[in-house]
């Protein structure tokens, strides 16, 4: 057998997954991703015994299963790329490159993807990254950040220009990197744990947190009650309204329509401030933990909810009309930055993003785990992934978080019901794929115990780790002054991305 | 056009008008008390995720704390946390919430540097600086300028270029990949210039503390003019902190 079948938030012996030679192993993924319902949600590597294991899952959308398959091989070993046959993989052998020295014959460029404190080679620094250079009089080089003019996070945006048009986009990141993925194995306690997963990307605390808890309780084979699994689907949806308001709000900014940032950046305010009423915080910090719920759901919150989006939701369509209407916002997002459904699917874009440029990435409907498991859930889907569509999908998203939790209301189950027995012992030598559908896309934890439970190596990916390259092939040939609208229109995390 | 009109029209009036005084909807976590009651402290400090509890006396350090409410929870007649969202204060010390101390937390504008007050008390622009941040403090930092909390009636902006900021704020634990590139900005912004630190994570580390990829010297060798807790830390506190650094009440 290659491979092991398992499903979203399964537990499984890391014994039963079968170890492959790593040329059986590279071949064998290569035949699975030429099968379009078929892509990478984690290529990783992890120290074992001197050697490193590497790990693939390969999620068959489909059929709503993933496809567990490793090998195991030297450090700083030669080996043939993947990259090669499928440029999705590019990220991934480059940090598995960066951590551990292997050398992949055939990637395009192995380049440092954010210099992590325990990187292989400790002499490549961050102010020293490798950009791509071309040599001629007439282009010229924009380097922006790490600092950027906004209050945002750091990144280095290096174009090639020729004149005002952009040639080519490098973007370089690593700046925002805290080594969390090591943090979860030096913090032992739950509750540091859960402190951890919430600040991977404060734009999508309750994405990772849940992402955290249905991986930690899935090591304990501890089956949430039906009233923990409502609670983080309500929040998974809310936080979704919440961002997406924001980035209408941004993107108006960004072409200089002041009524929209401020109409919609005042529609954000009573939203994230429903969070606070649920749980204390704007940012949904400190709702989700795994086992229990200290924030239980009740009719007043629903009442409340009501409240909140009846005054929402005329205002809300109302200036989105109004936006998706004007000429002067139409010409600026109307075949600005276009992602092509071909190049979307040949570099594995996920989430939100994917979908405006018509190609379906959506977790919820793909590989549904807790509450999104009983309800028919339909992606919405773009059309030509340019910035409008980027734009127009957040509109219709949102209304349809929003119809999907006036639904989720009608029977709010029973949180008095008390938890079963809880037992955080994550049981050993485990293995766990943890898939959750944030407001951004495809979040993605992996954990893995050692023979006595404990956490032996914990794997983090945001959606924003795909999606960078996406907003780089989208500006080429633009205007420089398009960048900072497409920018928004992905809206992606630096710190979600250097960990 | 008479589309842009009836929108405005629908909008009504949005701003806050008293920032000072207005009360925070829902639950709030501010600043905590800590009654006098004898519990077992060890299993009180066993709760927090980042070690803000000390004992003899109990105490809480808002520079440590997460505000996530565990030991609120666990021990709910030991610790209640207020709605007072001013939480900030000019000196690290003041943070430290002790058991049985009720008054609201200590700004003495005597400690602040005279030409503060005297330069930025109408016009304060700041450079921000996210050091390892995770974009939460960054939203509200944001946030405080909307038309909501609408920061910018009391002077107070942020700006694209340190060279025109009166100063800087960092959020984050500050990595190490970020080390240099806070120094540089540092450097550009002109004298005399303040610091204020935003969030739990920018204050102590939050829960990153012991990360081996951070490197917080830079805070070894300046003097911090405002601290400003939270995770993220609220627009509210956020405001009121920074007017009472530029003497504005």
């Amino acid at each position: 057998m290659e491979f092991l079948t398992i499903q979203n938030n399964q537990r499984v012996d890391i014994s039963s997954i079968p170890v492959l030679q790593y040329e059986d192993f590279s071949s064998f993924i290569i035949d699975l991703i030429n099968d379009n319902d078929n892509h990478c949600v984690n290529y990783y590597g992890y120290q074992d015994n001197n050697q490193i294991k590497l790990i693939c899952c390969i999620a068959n959308d489909t059929q709503h299963v993933i496809y567990v398959t490793s090998s195991i091989v030297d450090k700083n070993s030669e080996l043939n790329s993947i990259s090669k046959k499928h440029l999705s993989f590019e990220k991934f052998e480059r940090e598995i490159h960066e951590n551990f020295g292997i050398n992949f014959i055939g990637h395009p460029w192995l380049k440092p993807v954010r210099y992590a404190f325990n990187r292989a080679d400790k002499t490549k620094t961050i102010a020293n990254y490798p950009f791509y250079t071309i040599e001629s009089e007439e282009l010229h080089q924009v380097g922006v950040g790490p600092i950027h003019a906004g209050v945002i996070e750091p990144g280095h945006f290096r174009f090639i220009c020729n004149g005002e048009q952009i040639l080519h986009l490098e973007i370089q990141l690593g700046y925002q990197h805290r080594g969390i993925e090591e943090l979860f194995l030096q913090k032992k306690e739950l509750i540091q744990r859960a402190t951890l997963a919430e600040n991977i990307a404060g734009d999508t605390v309750v994405g990772h947190s849940v992402a955290f808890a249905n991986a930690w309780e899935s090591l304990c084979d501890y089956t949430p009650s039906e009233a923990l699994q409502f609670d983080r689907a309500l929040a998974l949806e809310h936080e979704r309204i919440a961002i997406h308001t924001g980035d209408l709000s941004a993107i108006c900014a960004d072409i200089a329509y002041q009524l929209g940032n401020s109409v919609l950046g005042r529609l954000r305010t009573p939203v994230i401030n429903y969070f606070q009423q649920w749980c204390g915080n704007r940012l949904a910090k400190s709702l989700i933990r795994p086992f229990k719920t200290n924030f239980p759901y009740n009719e007043y919150l629903s009442e409340k909810w009501f409240e909140v989006f009846d005054a929402f939701l005329p205002d809300f369509n109302e200036i989105c009309e109004q936006i998706f209407d004007l000429p002067s916002a139409l010409s600026r997002l109307e075949k600005t930055g276009v992602v092509k459904t071909e190049v979307a699917a040949e570099i594995g874009m996920v989430g939100v993003a994917a979908r405006a440029s018509n190609f379906n990435r959506d977790i919820r409907f793909s590989h549904p785990f807790g509450y999104y498991k009983n309800e028919s859930f339909n992606s919405i889907m773009g059309k030509n992934g340019d910035v409008y569509s980027r734009s127009k999908i957040r509109m219709d998203e949102a209304n349809q978080s929003i119809s999907f939790i006036k639904e989720m209301l009608k029977k709010i189950p029973n949180h008095e019901i008390q938890e079963g027995e809880i037992i955080n012992e994550p049981k050993p030598n485990s293995f766990v794929v943890s898939l959750v559908e944030g407001w951004r896309g495809e979040i993605c934890h992996c954990a893995i115990t050692d023979e006595k439970g404990e956490l032996k190596h914990y794997k983090i990916k945001d959606p924003s780790f795909h999606n960078w390259l996406a907003l780089a092939l989208s500006v080429r040939n633009e205007g420089i002054s398009d960048f900072p609208v497409c920018n928004k229109s992905f809206n992606l995390s630096y710190c979600g991305h250097d960990l | 056009m008479f589309n842009n009109f009836k929108i405005l029209y629908h909008q009504g009036k949005q701003f806050i008008p008293d920032v000072t005084t207005v009360e925070v909807p829902g639950i709030f976590r501010g600043r905590p008390i800590i009654s006098t009651e004898s519990v077992d402290v060890k299993k009180l400090q066993s709760v927090c995720p980042t070690k803000a509890i000390g004992e003899n006396p109990v105490s809480i350090d808002m520079g440590k704390c997460t505000f996530c409410g565990a030991c609120s929870i666990a021990f709910p007649t030991k610790i209640k946390f207020t709605k007072d969202y001013k939480t900030a204060s000019n000196e690290r010390e003041n943070l430290i919430v002790y058991e049985g101390v009720e008054t609201p937390i200590k700004f003495d504008p005597n400690k602040t540097r005279k030409e503060i007050h005297s330069l930025f008390k109408n016009s304060l622009k700041l450079r921000q600086i996210s050091a390892a941040g995770d974009n939460s403090c960054e939203w509200e930092l944001n946030a405080a300028g909307n038309v909501n909390f609408d920061m910018g009636r009391f002077g107070v902006e942020f700006v694209a270029s340190p060279r025109h900021a009166d100063g800087i704020v960092i959020t984050g634990p500050i990595s190490e990949n970020m080390a240099e590139p806070l120094k540089i900005c540092y450097d550009a912004t002109p004298s005399p210039k303040v610091i204020i630190l935003a969030g739990t994570d920018a204050i102590s580390g939050g829960i990153f503390n012991e990360s081996p990829a951070l490197n917080r010297n830079f805070l070894n060798n300046y003097k911090i003019d405002l601290y400003l807790p939270g995770n993220p830390t609220h627009p509210l506190t956020i405001i009121n902190g920074i007017l009472g650094l530029i003497g504005k009440k």
